[in-house]
């Protein structure tokens, strides 16, 4: 795979920021997007667009069809046994808030017990305090390593009898750890537990196969996977999806609707009331296409390399503390980090001057960073169109930046 | 888009060196104030005793534009009446929204006018005044005075 070659795929990365060639590094919060993915939508509006599932005319039929064989290239890339597992959604937030609301909801009762991590975005964190706080159920958390990692030992531990569901990212969106998504699946299951993870930050980077981790559900964003905003996906099980309500109804979802009740579609459909998410969907299935011709063993590694190259190049400037596993700790594309007495927007907006973006804030995740102990961090995170030279530019900005505040500071 | 612009002396003296940093005992209206999107976050105290800010105090966290910005203004507002310290809060948003405005009014506070180049630190800048105005029960963002 050869990133200065992809590169010259994505537009939008051929711009100067602030007098300067654009170096993207917050591909975890959203990914660029490749000319395939921009024609595909472009050529969705101008010549296929109709409603789905409806009328009988030709571009209605055209417009049905690439839809549903969007859900077919998704439900490849992920090795879902078939694409009825496949409901699309606006993204990770709202699939996980599926899983609260049309099943945790109404299968948990007091006494049960729902187990997560301190480090889940705050979007696999809250919709699971409300199902608690609806249903008497109780948080149990699985204590962090110092590195940000976890220890089966914990996760046997924390996971007992009255644990119904455990919610967990496959990879932390700011430590980049990689939990051990299989082994946590069987430890859950053995209790009869349902694993619900948050694939957000993994479904883009590496290859992801629902089978063999025998997670039971998995949320994903088509945005951050070289897809358009709007669009994501829940990944079921057959027969949990086949429990799970509807959150949604009206039309579209429904099979035979009487004045006083009505019957839904099977799933994935009765998931997806009212006109979906068609352009989105359609785009998503370009981006799936651009990744799996690429590769997604060649996209992991070359992330794994990007980080192993940021760790060793901001660990050797004085005054950077990194977070999350070390060296030598195979970690997701992203390194999350601290220039010591410069708070991370100030840290930002000295590397925007220099055409760098990055992320700075909380990362939708406040209690790790009070488990940090910080009230924000800088994140950089890597992607198939970033090369050694964007973070040589990252480290050569943050010397900057770090002299510029000493100097300033005096 | 220069740095200097932004990161002027008198701003990283305060980022430093707060002013009026702090708890104030008795008697004082108290508001928390974070900005969601970021995690800057604010506590500002004022004691008002016949419509004058005889004192004020905040403790915060954030980056230097928005505990500079509240320090200065501390400095600012102390021994001002309210009407006044609410005005020139009128004129601080304005000017770093990029308007025009008399700074002569300003003093110090002038410093932070390089906020107006950088949009997605007007929010760091304005905090500290946010909390004034819902100190006082002047705050814009809940649809003006009650």
């Amino acid at each position: 795979m050869n990133a200065e070659e992809i590169r010259k795929d994505f537009p939008i990365l051929q711009q100067e920021i602030n007098g300067h060639p654009l170096v993207y590094l917050d591909s975890a919060a959203t990914s660029q997007k490749p000319r395939p993915v921009i024609e595909t939508l472009r050529r969705y509006y101008e010549w296929d667009n109709a409603n789905v599932h409806r009328g009988v005319h030709t571009l209605g039929s055209r417009a049905t069809e690439a839809y549903e064989l969007a859900r077919e290239k998704v439900a490849r890339f992920i090795h879902a046994p078939s694409p009825e597992q496949v409901v699309f959604t606006r993204g990770t937030t709202e699939s996980l808030n599926m899983v609260a609301y049309g099943y945790a909801r109404l299968k948990l009762k007091e006494g049960d017990e729902i187990v997560l991590t301190p480090s889940e975005h705050h979007s696999n964190l809250i919709p699971w305090q409300q199902v608690a706080r609806f249903t008497g159920a109780k948080l149990k958390y699985i204590p962090l390593q110092p590195d940000g990692t976890i220890r089966l030992e914990d996760v046997r531990a924390t996971i007992g009898p009255n644990t119904r569901l455990v919610a967990i990212a496959q990879v932390s969106n700011v430590l980049g750890t990689i939990h051990p998504i299989r082994e946590i699946a069987a430890i859950a299951h053995a209790h009869g537990a349902v694993l619900v993870v948050d694939g957000a930050q993994s479904v883009p980077h590496m290859p992801v196969d629902v089978q063999d981790l025998d997670c039971d559900f998995l949320a994903f964003s088509g945005h951050k996977m070289c897809g358009p905003t709007g669009i994501g996906v829940l990944y079921g099980k057959r027969k949990l999806l086949e429990e799970m309500e509807p959150t949604y109804f009206g039309g579209e979802m429904i099979d035979v609707v009487e004045l006083y009740q009505a019957t839904w579609k099977e799933p994935p459909w009765k998931f997806e009331g009212g006109t979906p998410i068609i352009a989105g969907a359609i785009g998503l299935g370009a981006a799936v296409d651009y990744l799996t011709a690429i590769g997604m063993d060649e996209i992991r590694a070359h992330d794994r390399q990007l980080a192993a190259y940021a760790l060793e190049k901001l660990s050797a400037i004085p005054d950077i503390e990194v977070y999350g596993p070390g060296q030598g700790t195979d970690r997701g594309g992203l390194v999350t980090f601290n220039l010591k007495g410069v708070h991370p927007h100030d840290v930002s907006t000295v590397l925007d001057a220099e055409g760098i973006a990055i992320r700075a804030g909380h990362h939708c995740a406040q209690p790790l960073m009070r488990w940090l102990n910080v009230a924000a961090t800088a994140r950089a995170s890597f992607y198939l169109y970033n090369t050694e030279a964007d973070i040589d530019r990252l480290a050569s900005a943050l010397q900057t930046a770090k002299e510029f505040f000493q100097h300033a500071i005096g | 888009m220069q740095l200097d612009d932004l990161y002027r002396q008198v701003i990283m003296d305060h980022y430093q060196r707060p002013r009026n940093l702090g708890d104030l005992e008795g008697g004082t209206v108290t508001v928390d104030l974070r900005n969601p999107s970021c995690g800057d976050e604010i506590r500002l105290q004022l004691l008002v005793e016949d419509g004058i800010v005889k004192d004020v105090r905040f403790r915060g966290a954030g980056c230097s534009i928005s505990m500079s910005s509240a320090s200065m203004m501390t400095e600012a507002i102390k021994g001002k009446p309210v009407a006044e310290a609410l005005r020139l809060s009128h004129t601080f948003r304005a000017m770093v929204r990029g308007e025009d405005v008399d700074r002569d009014d300003l003093g110090d506070l002038e410093a932070l006018q390089g906020v107006s180049k950088f949009p997605a630190r007007v929010k760091c800048a304005t905090l500290a005044w946010q909390a004034l105005e819902r100190a006082v029960g002047h705050d814009e963002a809940d649809g003006g005075t009650n």
